[in-house]
């Protein structure tokens, strides 16, 4: 393998995760609910899906467990925020640090254990012999064109369906939704539940074949980083590929610049947070996110008002 | 039947209500409401803000349930229930305030409202349909524009559209000419009328005169929630009769203004430039002063730079570049506490939101812009029986209705509210009043009396810059005319080589004259 072609692969193999946390997080904001507990729901779906691969011999099945148990935790936001019309910033940050709490005491006795079986690589054939490409994007394992491919349906689904309109019509103005005869409250659901699956599944791809291992706080720091991208993705799915893979090639590049540079790696620890930071600085800025497009209606309630003459 | 009868007609009403009666909590909005729509016939609604026109119209519409009454749709009892059973009864609205998504385009709004579209790519497949009914009716609009890039008439035709695509026999228009320039008005019309001939019904709703002679077949007057002439053929009547009946007494004569007594500019602005919330340029430029005495009407369709052009004067949107000065003193990106005190009273366009504090007492409300200097504080703390007893005086000579002066300032009606925010703003004697449409969506008595304190403050030597949409408004107060169109004064007039015509053609864009 020659390194350029090396590198991609690693860089879009950490990208991966953050591509699905995105992927989830573009669905419920475009539809007007900013989640913060990607984080969270990561850790909760890396240890489910480590705990059920384990007892079952199944990664898959543990994938599949880690959507579910996703989805569990981000109906909870949805619940708060969108039949309580609760803070979503405060709901979001409070998913998160009962993430962090949950996954530390169920995977308190899985540290330091083994998996049987892991998800291996699949080459395609044929492509996979190409030059720099054939190892950068072929030789991946079966997670990693799944994320692809959500992506793009992603995208397709946003732009070219009426489901994607309703979502769009329901995060940018939600009482001209109502009045057109959407289910704002069920759309919002609906996205914040697949926002939630998608983040179980990317903290259990850290959990089943990146590491693959239970650490306590794993994801350190992912959660945010899927939230950044989403911002500088600009809420767009096919951006979000590109975005997630360069802070995927960050992530693989931290061994080689602490080594070859002598860079602090607390230095480079800071880095999802520093991320984090600028993007929340674009986030409560109402006139940035006007000029960067964000859905109009993203963090605000929708309180159907009692109707007067 | 109809005045202009060239359609052919059934006798079965398409509509027919009886006996509707609908409650809210305090009021009766309707009061054994009859009303009857036959197919041809463009039937306005005439009735003061309030007087239960929209109600009834909601009600048809499936917004509202009626507490009693009947609805008959081409002879058959029904009973609707949502928009959506109204939508399959063949009824469709378009409201005063449009239920369009900005961000989406044109044919991505139809599809949406529309049954059976199909999942994927449903914009595409409805465009077709989109272009060919535009065309036949004159509604030009390209399916492929987003809304915010239309104009508020190009978003009415897509509202009117959405109807007739979904092939709506009824349509209803809740004032649809409050946004419209002169022109457009006037296609409206045009397009109501073809409708019309088609055989549908037009229900119209309106509080403006001339526009029932101009485009309607009948007239349905409301009162305070009941009617007070049925179904009048528009040929038969008279703008005076229709006048009494609407607000029950005669219609005060125009206002009388002095010639100006002009004085020291108060305000100036200087090739003023300021951004609109997306980035982009809203003001282009813009240099013009208002002087002691005088009223200054900007005029022009909303979102033509006039709300970012208010803004920046003053201070609530820092401008690009440019000078504005108050009284002599530079306030350019000042704070709006620093402008305000060099005596500038603000009369917000959305007056709910940004003109009262609803939550707090009318007292608290009127002592916004006070509470500073005594009498109303007393060393450390607010003299409460103070400004109770000044506050009942204000209320009662500006004619605020009110239960008591510590109601909370939001359960008060829109005429109120505006009658509480000029009561506050006029009670520190400024020199320079902004007003953003102030009598927007107030009813007769409201409008004249805030225009004639608008007038009385001129007299006293105040300058008033006026921003309004309502031409007729700004012809009968303004000394001068400035036109705004794209961000920029295409056109200065004095009122008396001002008629509706040209500025309609300068609001729209199409004429230009700028000589100071």
């Amino acid at each position: 393998m020659d390194l350029v072609g090396h590198m991609l692969h690693v860089a879009i193999r950490s990208g991966t995760p953050l591509l699905l946390a995105a992927l989830g997080e573009i669905f419920a904001e475009r539809s007007g609910v900013m989640n913060l507990g990607i984080e969270g729901m990561m850790l909760v779906g890396a240890i489910t899906g480590f705990a059920v691969a384990l007892a079952t011999g199944q990664p898959w099945l543990g994938l599949l467990a880690a959507c579910a148990a996703g989805l569990l935790m981000s109906l909870i936001h949805a619940f708060l925020s969108i039949s309580l019309y609760a803070n979503q910033v405060v709901s979001g940050l409070s998913l998160s640090m009962l993430g962090l709490g949950l996954s530390s005491l169920m995977g308190y006795a899985y540290v330091g254990v083994a998996l049987p079986s892991r998800i291996l690589p699949s080459p395609v054939p044929g492509l996979a012999d190409l030059p720099v490409v054939g190892p950068a994007l072929f030789c991946q394992d079966p997670v990693v064109y799944l994320a692809l491919a959500l992506a793009i349906a992603s995208w397709f689904v946003l732009y070219k369906t009426k489901w994607g309109i309703m979502i769009r019509a329901t995060g940018d103005d939600p009482s001209a939704a109502d009045a057109m005869g959407i289910n704002v409250y069920l759309v919002r659901y609906i996205c914040v539940a697949f926002g939630g699956a998608l983040a179980g599944l990317a903290g259990a791809y850290l959990s089943l074949v990146l590491t693959p291992a239970w650490v306590e706080c794993m994801t350190a720091g992912r959660g945010w980083i899927a939230f950044a991208l989403v911002i500088f993705a600009l809420w767009d799915p096919l951006k979000a590929i590109l975005g997630a893979y360069l802070f995927g090639a960050t992530e693989a590049l931290q061994f080689y610049i602490q080594a070859s540079l002598g860079v602090d790696a607390t230095l480079l620890g800071m880095m999802p947070y520093v991320a984090t930071i600028l993007a929340m600085l674009v986030a409560a800025s109402e006139v940035l996110r006007k000029r960067l497009g964000a859905p109009a209606a993203l963090g605000k309630p929708y309180i159907r008002e009692e109707r007067v003459i | 039947m109809g005045a202009r009868g060239e359609a052919p007609r059934s006798r079965e009403p398409l509509v027919r209500m009886i006996g509707i009666t609908k409650r809210f909590p305090g009021v009766i909005a309707n009061d054994k409401v009859d009303f009857e729509l036959m197919p041809g016939e463009v039937h306005a609604l005439l009735g003061e803000n309030g007087a239960g026109k929209t109600t009834l119209m909601n009600i048809l519409y499936g917004l509202y349930r009626p507490d009693e009454g009947q609805i008959f749709i081409d002879g058959r009892e029904v009973e609707i229930r949502s928009p959506r059973d109204a939508m399959r009864l063949g009824i469709g609205m378009v409201h005063q305030h449009f239920k369009l998504v900005s961000t989406l385009t044109v044919a991505e709004n139809i599809a949406l409202s529309l049954e059976g579209t199909g999942l994927i790519l449903p914009a595409r497949r409805v465009r077709a349909r989109i272009l060919e009914v535009a065309q036949h009716y004159g509604l030009e609009v390209d399916p492929d524009a987003r809304i915010w890039q239309l104009s508020v008439g190009e978003r009415q035709r897509v509202e009117i559209l959405k109807l007739l695509i979904r092939n709506a026999k009824v349509l209803i228009l809740d004032e649809p000419t409050t946004v419209l320039a002169p022109g457009e008005r006037e296609e409206l019309f045009k397009v109501l009328r073809k409708l019309a001939y088609e055989g549908r019904g037009i229900v119209f709703i309106t509080h403006k005169l001339e526009e029932v002679f101009r485009v309607a077949d009948r007239v349905t007057v409301l009162r305070k929630g009941r009617v007070v002439a049925s179904g009048l053929p528009v040929r038969s009547t008279t703008p005076s009769e229709l006048a009494k009946l609407m607000i029950g007494r005669e219609l005060k004569p125009r206002l009388v203004k002095k010639p100006a007594r002009l004085g020291e500019p108060v305000l100036e602005v200087e090739d003023l430039s300021v951004l609109d919330d997306k980035g982009l340029l809203a003001v282009r430029g813009v240099s013009f002063n208002v002087r002691r005495g005088e009223i200054l009407g900007i005029a022009g369709v909303a979102g033509n730079g006039q709300r970012e052009l208010v803004e920046a004067i003053i201070g609530l949107r820092k401008p690009r570049s440019g000078r504005i000065r108050i009284d002599g003193h530079d306030v350019t990106g000042k704070a709006p506490a620093d402008v305000l005190k060099l005596g500038v009273a603000y009369i917000p366009e959305d007056r709910a939101r940004y003109g009262i504090v609803p939550d707090l007492s009318v007292a608290e409300n009127l002592i916004l812009k006070l509470y500073k200097v005594p009498p109303f504080k007393r060393g450390f703390f607010l003299d409460e029986e103070y400004i109770l007893s000044w506050s009942r005086k204000v209320v009662s000579d500006f004619g605020i209705v009110t239960p008591n002066v510590r109601a909370p300032a939001g359960s008060l009606s829109g005429g109120n509210i505006q009658r509480l925010i000029l009561a506050r703003e006029l009670s520190t004697r400024p020199k320079l009043i902004v007003a953003s449409h102030p009598t927007f969506g107030l009813d007769v008595a409201a409008t004249e009396q805030i225009r004639s304190l608008l007038i009385e403050q001129r007299e006293r030597g105040a300058g008033v810059l006026l921003v309004s949409e309502d031409l007729s408004e700004i012809m009968e107060l303004s000394d001068r005319i400035a036109v705004m169109h794209e961000g920029q004064i295409v056109g200065l007039l004095s009122p008396s080589e001002a008629d509706v015509e040209k500025i309609g053609l300068m609001m729209s864009g199409k004429l230009k004259e700028v000589d100071g």
